[in-house]
């Protein structure tokens, strides 16, 4: 087991190598001058330059690798050219949000669709069964960012009921920052709802045809009492697994619906960053974002092996 | 064999598009390159069947240019992804165990670990926003799927006797794997390939909402609807009918994609 | 029963929360495109630093006014010597800084040395460029020496890149900035909004407003959403003019609708388009109208070359370039250029995105084809401006007066007229009013005739505010948000 582990702590760490390399190249190659960007168009060769000295920008591309990346196993992960604050605290600040975000849409995706799936199986095959399943093919079909945008003019623009979009700041109070994530959070999770509906029934279908539930059917239990003591706990698994998966889309998937809600989240830093050539923003988010990827993958791996040691193959 | 019900509604809104995407080659309503500021945002009407946007351009010529473009994009791009993820898959399957089988899916776990639409954004901050870029970054991305199911797909088989006796006697494993494994699997890789697509479309629209896909003038669903935000409140047309596009054109691939999963897996047919 | 009680207590605190924004009436919130990169406006090019803090926070020894003319501000007054080379200026007294320090000579001399210091990193550096010399007199004044004589230097100090900072706390002015004005920086939410409170020790007219907020929306839908929604008071540069009606329309809102120093251009490099014959068959393809109604929703006026129209120097040049689709033809045919293809390369705004389809159907009918490419502005700094890589761009060139460009041969444009450098180079010389209007008006007609842009339109600004808003400014003479005369109507 500990050599099972090990094996996959190193790729994982090759893997970070790897991704770290890729994302330090791709944002050499981008075209544009942070420091140009930044002064303008009446700027003098010299500032510009001054200005390139001032943010580090000078120095050989091996060099600046090294500072990069010694920097963030330090846990530096550098000073914004744009805002000239640490990357790390405009980071924690967009995680307020983004994190917060990802929770609630997950949260609402997994409270309607859990019993929507159940229920679409205990009625497999009969009319509300084809509704529901038609209902998520839509759900799945539908843009979310075009839906968003039929939410913002319906319950912003019309009734007045929500703020077109903008978040408060959690020093502001719990209710108000609910309130602003609620229309982005809906918009987020109706297609996550979908799918997940889609994959709980067939979860359910799977268990309920399996033979232990036949058995428990033969003992007397009625199918209510089944499908919530058995068939609805053995398909967790497979939603659990589900549900991880969409909660790490949501956090780096949001750019869209941050944008049309203009909230300051995570996905929009790595997009103003780009815009604004805030290169060492851009590196270190996306490095972040790659590096919880692959460690929830290394994380999962290891615990499928503890739970099923036939995984564990060296072979 | 009866064809499920999903598969034949699903097949006839696909149909319709790529109708009239071929169409709108030899011929549209209007032309959609051609501006009419005088007639900008007219109506749904008897002289433009859907209005006209903010150029007075038609709305129905443009969707229909618009499908060749996401039809295209997703196209391509699934087929970068097939022909990357195909490969890769069989050969991990074929050397399972070894070395390679874990290069092969460590990679795939790499580059599945990079935010998709992140990428797009770095690749069209690097050669400039185009079509050409939006293809790339959703190819990529369907990349480590097609591997992933191939090489599960093709693990199954090989455990199969025939093969085995293949192996016995004496055929070389790109030969079992290009005979054997692959027609086993076209089923499957079909199935994929049509989510992948509807996924593509989706993609392409979503990209091009940020403008990140298509260039003007090239007419595209994603840009008609970034480009209609502004005027929602005013005239609904412009967004209403790019958006029911999309949603009609994935929906439609969605179903294709279940009912052929019903009709080509007869294990999951006998569980409904 | 649980779950009853924590609905009522959210709703409560919703009213709360509304009941509140009602009652304050001496808090507004602004609503912005750009968010600034950092608020310090002698260190960055960046509009949006000046459109927060130009005369809320920051203050220069003179100011633009809304009109565009040009005040005092931190000097009370001032004296030129009869050369036109020294200017010794009169402070006012009792000037504070944000952190309690006080305003004098030195600090103005420290702001002017740093900005045209050697190392500076001032994106107007060129503002500075004519000073000599700045000494302390006495604490309360301040002489400044000229190498030449530069009858813009009023001007030049009124900018926003001119303030008055203090070298304690120009360090941190990037997220925390330290000025003289009536308002204080509070706190910045980065990616959100930035918050000024009012300055209670300033040395000037108290303002009507306690508290200040910066919105950040750059989506143009979104702003039209927040307006729509009541979530924001004011949107001064409203980026979507096709909303405008809709806002005119609505007793809610007042629609602004001003000037800008925008000459928005279809931008031609020189080098490459280098047969006149060419550039004026592009001028006549143009229709300009159809551009600002397609476009711009019919906000705009239409400019014949690189001036702005309100200005009195100002030469009505249109009838140069009117829109004559045969005569752009036959000069096409004349300059054996009928084959062409361009590259038209874009800038995010709406201007140049939505003008730049409309110019690419207009160049069509003349059998011009282009190349439509959209940029970020970085890439188009980069490929248009640096590089100078590309044959058309449409940007709007927002500074005032800044007919000057063409007289560097550098610049993107490639426009290289001994001609007009001499003109230009007179100008700076020229301090007798009628002989700079003689020469504005000569270098006006020498790059309309050698039709060196597209000239297609005055950007016009068009702002949106609750109907109860008094006092935001109408035009744009510089770029700033002044909120000192602003109040709420009763």
């Amino acid at each position: 087991m500990l050599r099972f582990i090990l094996s996959r702590a190193l790729t994982l760490a090759l893997s970070l190598l790897v991704a770290s390399l890729v994302i330090f190249a791709v944002i050499e190659v981008i075209p544009g001058d942070p420091a140009a960007f930044m002064l303008g168009l009446n700027a003098e060769p010299d500032t510009v330059a001054a200005l390139r000295t001032e943010l580090g920008l000078d120095g050989s591309l091996p060099e600046r690798y090294l500072r990069w990346v010694g920097g963030m196993l330090t846990g530096d992960f550098g000073i914004s050219y744009t805002y000239q604050v640490p990357v790390a605290e405009l980071v924690g600040a967009r995680l307020g949000v983004s994190l917060p975000l990802a929770l609630f849409a997950l949260l609402l995706s997994t409270v309607i669709a859990l019993p929507v799936g159940l229920f679409a199986a205990a009625r497999q095959g009969r009319p509300t069964d084809w509704a529901i399943m038609g209902a998520t093919q839509f759900g799945i079909a539908i843009p979310n960012f075009w839906f968003a945008m039929i939410l913002v003019v319906i319950f912003a623009i019309q009734l007045r009921w929500f703020s077109a979009g903008g978040f408060p700041g959690w020093d502001q109070g719990f209710w108000i920052n609910i309130k602003a994530l609620l229309l982005p959070a809906i918009a987020l999770a109706l297609p996550q709802a979908a799918i997940l509906a889609r994959v709980m029934r067939s979860a359910v279908l799977e268990v309920l045809s399996q033979d232990f539930i036949r058995t428990a059917r033969a003992k007397g239990l009625n199918q209510r009492q089944t499908l919530i003591h058995h068939a609805f706990r053995n398909a967790l698994i497979p939603v659990l697994t589900i549900i991880g998966l969409q909660f790490s889309f949501l956090i780096a998937g949001a750019i869209i619906i941050e944008n049309v809600f203009f909230l300051p989240g995570l996905g929009r830093l790595i997009f103003q960053g780009i815009t604004q050539r805030d290169l060492i923003v851009v590196e270190s988010v996306v490095m972040l974002l790659v590096f919880a990827v692959i460690l929830v993958t290394f994380l999962v791996d290891i615990a499928y092996a503890l739970a099923d040691p036939r995984l564990r193959r060296p072979e | 064999m009866k064809w499920p019900v999903a598969l034949i509604i699903g097949l006839g809104l696909t149909v319709v598009f790529v109708l009239a995407a071929l169409l709108s080659f030899v011929w549209t309503p209007h032309e959609v390159e051609a501006l009419n500021i005088a007639a900008k945002l007219q109506k749904p009407g008897s002289a433009h069947l859907l209005g006209t946007d903010h150029f007075g351009r038609d709305i129905l010529s443009m969707l229909m240019v618009g499908a060749r473009t996401s039809i295209a994009v997703a196209v391509v791009a699934v087929g970068i992804g097939m022909g990357l993820g195909v490969p890769l898959g069989l050969l991990a399957a074929a050397r399972h165990g070894s070395w390679l089988d874990d290069l092969v899916m460590r990679g795939n776990d790499l580059v599945f670990a990079f935010p998709s639409l992140v990428i797009a954004i770095l690749i069209t901050a690097v050669f400039g926003p185009s079509a050409l870029n939006a293809i790339i970054a959703i190819g990529i991305f369907n990349m480590p799927v097609f591997a992933r199911v191939t090489r599960g797909g093709a693990l199954s088989v090989w455990t199969l006797d025939y093969i085995l006796a293949a192996r016995v006697a004496g055929k070389s494993r790109l030969r079992i794997s290009l005979e054997h494994i692959l027609p086993n699997i076209a089923n499957l890789l079909i199935v994929q390939g049509t989510i992948q697509f509807s996924l593509g479309i989706l993609a392409e629209a979503g990209l091009s909402y940020v403008g990140l896909g298509a260039q003007p003038p090239l007419p595209s669903w994603g840009r008609m609807l970034a480009d209609s935000q502004t005027m929602i409140s005013f005239a609904p047309h412009l967004a209403i009918f790019p958006g029911l596009a999309i949603i009609a054109t994935v929906l439609g691939l969605n179903l294709i994609g279940d009912g052929l999963r019903d009709l080509l897996d007869p294990r999951i047919r006998r569980e409904r | 029963m649980k779950l009853n009680k924590l609905f009522i207590t959210a709703a409560a605190s919703l009213c709360l929360s509304l009941s509140v924004a009602q009652a304050a009436q001496t808090s507004i919130t602004v609503g912005m495109q750009l968010e600034p990169p950092n608020l310090d406006p002698t260190g960055g090019a960046a509009a949006a630093i000046d459109e927060v803090v130009y005369a809320n926070v920051f203050e220069g020894l003179t100011r633009y006014q809304a009109d565009g003319s040009i005040a005092p501000a931190l000097a009370k007054s001032w004296t030129i010597s009869d050369d036109g080379l020294v200017y010794t200026f009169q402070l006012n007294s009792g000037v504070q800084f944000h952190d309690g320090s006080a305003m004098d000579a030195a600090d103005v001399k420290f702001s002017l040395d740093r900005a045209r210091a050697e190392d500076s990193t001032n994106a107007q550096k060129r503002l500075f460029t004519g000073i000599a010399s700045v000494d302390v007199v006495n604490p309360l004044t301040v002489k400044i020496t000229l190498s030449n004589p530069d009858g813009g230097f009023i001007t030049n100090l009124a900018w926003g890149d001119a303030v008055v900072v203090a070298e304690e706390s120009i360090g941190s002015a990037a997220n925390n900035p330290v000025g003289t004005g009536p308002f204080k920086f509070s706190r910045w939410v980065q990616g959100d909004r930035i918050e000024l409170v009012r300055n209670p020790d300033y040395w000037g007219k108290a303002v009507a407003l306690e508290k200040a907020t910066f919105k950040f929306i750059s989506d143009p839908a979104a702003a039209f959403a927040a307006m729509m929604a009541g979530d924001i008071d004011a949107f001064p540069g409203y980026p979507a003019p096709e909303n405008l009606p809709q806002f005119e329309a609505d007793p809610r809102f007042a629609v602004i609708v001003g000037s800008t120093e925008g000459e928005t251009i279809l931008s031609t490099n020189n080098k490459r388009v280098s047969d006149k014959r060419v550039r004026q068959a592009i001028a006549h393809a143009i229709n300009r109208q159809e551009i600002i109604d397609g476009a711009m929703f019919g906000f705009g006026t239409p400019i014949g070359t690189h001036f702005a129209p309100h200005h009195p120097d100002y030469v009505d040049l249109t009838g140069n370039s009117a829109y004559d689709p045969a005569k752009s033809k036959a000069l096409l045919k004349a300059a054996g250029a009928e084959n062409l293809t361009l590259s038209l390369k874009l800038p995010p705004p709406s201007y140049a995105r939505r003008g730049g389809e409309i110019i690419a159907a207009q160049l069509r009918e003349v059998g011009i084809q282009t190349e439509i490419e959209n940029l970020e502005w970085a890439q188009w700094l980069e490929q248009v401006f640096r590089g100078k890589d590309y044959d058309l761009t449409i940007v709007s060139h927002t500074e005032p007066m800044d007919i000057g460009i063409y007289a560097n041969p550098e610049y993107y444009f490639q426009y290289d007229n001994a001609a007009f450098q001499k003109m230009i180079a007179d100008l700076k010389l020229a301090s007798n009013p009628a002989d700079r209007t003689k020469l504005l008006q000569a270098a006006q007609k020498q790059i309309a005739g050698d039709y060196v842009n597209g000239y297609l339109f005055q950007l016009a600004r068009t702002g949106v505010a609750n109907a109860k808003i008094k006092g935001l400014w109408k035009n744009s003479p510089t770029q700033a948000n002044d909120l000192t005369g602003v109040s709420w109507a009763n």
